[in-house]
């Protein structure tokens, strides 16, 4: 990858691409790894038409000090990772996340949150010892929360599909902003389920449970897939152009969801061997019913491997 | 309901009579006309043949019972509660409406040739089977019943009501069959309850 030189001289002087800058705070670098195995044409399309002028991953000119004490504006700062406002627990720079964080966004026009620790806190939320570990809408400053004029779009997922940072990159740019859902993730990534699309919806109508690994069977009843409740387009634009958990025989652990991580992400909880959750927008009632009537029927192809 | 459902229901509830007290075999359309007054040739314009009346019959004596815990699966009250007044209205429909309970037990479960087209498995009485599972479901996300396999605990509870009914049609029970609701309720309470 051929990134554009950048300097100080270079950030001051006025570009008519739009400037990205990638922060990281407390996170696993997974965000980073995903970006960086994004489709090649693309990638080259997004370095044509956008000044990545900072990330902590790839050699760039210029240090995040420098830009701090600049007065270079950024159009699209987008954060990988959790943020909290204690030092002994994290810190760039000499300063917390929420310091570093809250001194950028007074830079900047956007704000993406990119990943589920960004987003939300994800996993980082859960470490006892650290209650202030919080996702980047709960870590605004309160002079910050009036000065944005976009709400913090929040690309969830664990970790988020490139497509989606290019695609929200290029939507805000050419459009200037986009509709976001309750949870502040854009509608149009987010709308559908991880559901659509999946290769083994067959096997969910019918009822019959695959295995972890397998092509076969749906992965819904025992090993805790979560594509029937989990907003995201993973199973339409797949990774590398190929394949997704669902396809590779893993279930969906539900990565773009509010609640992500949750506690035995490859089990279906059950009561008396029945889902305690059902697929969204169906009565528990509804979905008992219509499930013990499709177990009643045996589609023999269904039951056999796919590829003798 | 059109005029014309409730003369079906009328001929299902007559034929539920009829066939719980005869038997699939030995009660005949003929039969079901003449306890209905009607013509032989007029029963076909409601069912085309006998098998497909015994179908309806069994869905339609399971949705009698479906309905029933159907309302008190939607009640304020706890999973004690609800089993303790579902035996009570199942055992009061064993004695309202013996030919019921008698269908599903003599006709439905000794008859599965004549129900193996069209009621597989649940689909004739799958609004009554899911209330159960609501019920379990329900007890079991409160931690009022203990965690188990559905099956087992389906069986637990049908198995303690269809062999009340059984032993009140051959009439052994030694007082009025609602006098020992509670009892019966407590046993299936027992089996299901949620212990430390």
């Amino acid at each position: 990858m051929q990134l554009q030189k950048t300097s100080l001289e270079h950030l001051n002087t006025k570009s008519k691409k739009p400037k990205v800058l990638w922060l990281q705070a407390i996170t696993c670098n997974g965000n980073t790894h995903s970006f960086l195995s994004a489709n090649d044409n693309r990638m080259k399309l997004f370095l044509n038409s956008f000044d990545l002028i900072y990330h902590p991953s790839i050699t760039t000119h210029t240090t995040i000090k420098e830009i701090l004490n600049s007065k270079v504006d950024i159009d699209f700062l987008l954060v990988e990772g959790a943020i909290t406002p204690q030092k002994e627990f994290f810190s760039i720079s000499g300063y917390t996340p929420y310091e570093i964080f809250n001194k950028l966004v007074k830079k900047s026009k956007y704000i993406i949150a990119v990943g589920s620790c960004a987003s939300y806190g994800g996993v980082h939320a859960k470490f006892e010892q650290n209650n202030q570990i919080k996702g980047l809408s709960d870590s605004l400053d309160s002079q910050n929360i009036y000065s944005l004029a976009h709400p913090v779009v929040n690309l969830t997922g664990c970790p988020v599909h490139p497509e989606w940072i290019f695609q929200t990159l290029f939507s805000l740019k050419d459009y200037g902003k986009i509709s976001l859902d309750e949870r502040g993730r854009p509608k149009e990534i987010y709308y559908g389920l991880a559901h659509h699309g999946c290769t083994r919806n067959e096997y969910f109508e019918w009822k019959i449970e695959g295995h972890f690994g397998k092509k076969e069977g749906c992965l819904f009843y025992e090993q805790g897939c979560r594509g029937p409740m989990t907003h995201s387009n993973c199973n339409k634009i797949l990774w590398n152009d190929v394949s997704t958990k669902t396809r590779a025989g893993m279930p969906c652990i539900g990565c773009t969801e509010f609640d992500f991580p949750r506690d035995n992400m490859l089990e279906t909880k059950k009561n008396i061997g029945i889902p305690a959750e059902v697929p969204l927008g169906i009565s528990k009632r509804a979905y008992l019913s219509i499930s013990g009537v499709a177990k009643t029927f045996k589609i023999d192809r269904l039951h056999k491997k796919l590829i003798d | 309901m059109s005029a014309k459902e409730e003369k079906k229901n009328t001929i299902i509830e007559n034929s539920l009579k009829l066939f719980s007290k005869n038997g699939f075999y030995n009660t005949t359309i003929p039969d079901i006309a003449k306890s209905m007054k009607m013509s032989v040739g007029n029963m076909y314009n409601y069912f085309k043949s006998k098998e497909e009346l015994a179908k309806y019959a069994i869905k339609y004596s399971t949705n009698v019972l479906a309905k029933e815990l159907k309302t008190i699966n939607q009640m304020d009250i706890n999973s004690k509660d609800k089993v303790y007044l579902f035996t009570r209205k199942y055992l009061e429909s064993v004695k309202k409406a013996p030919e019921v309970i008698e269908y599903f037990l003599r006709v439905y479960l000794s008859n599965r040739e004549v129900f193996q087209e069209g009621c597989e498995g649940f689909l004739c009485v799958s609004e009554f089977v899911t209330e159960v599972m609501i019920l379990l479901d329900d007890g079991a996300s409160n931690k009022e019943f203990r965690q188990q396999d559905f099956f087992p605990a389906f069986a637990l509870i049908m198995g303690a009501l269809g062999g009340f009914a059984f032993l009140s049609g051959e009439k052994v029970l030694e007082k009025d069959i609602l006098e020992y609701s509670d009892a019966v309720a407590e046993n299936i309470f027992r089996a299901l309850k949620y212990e430390e």
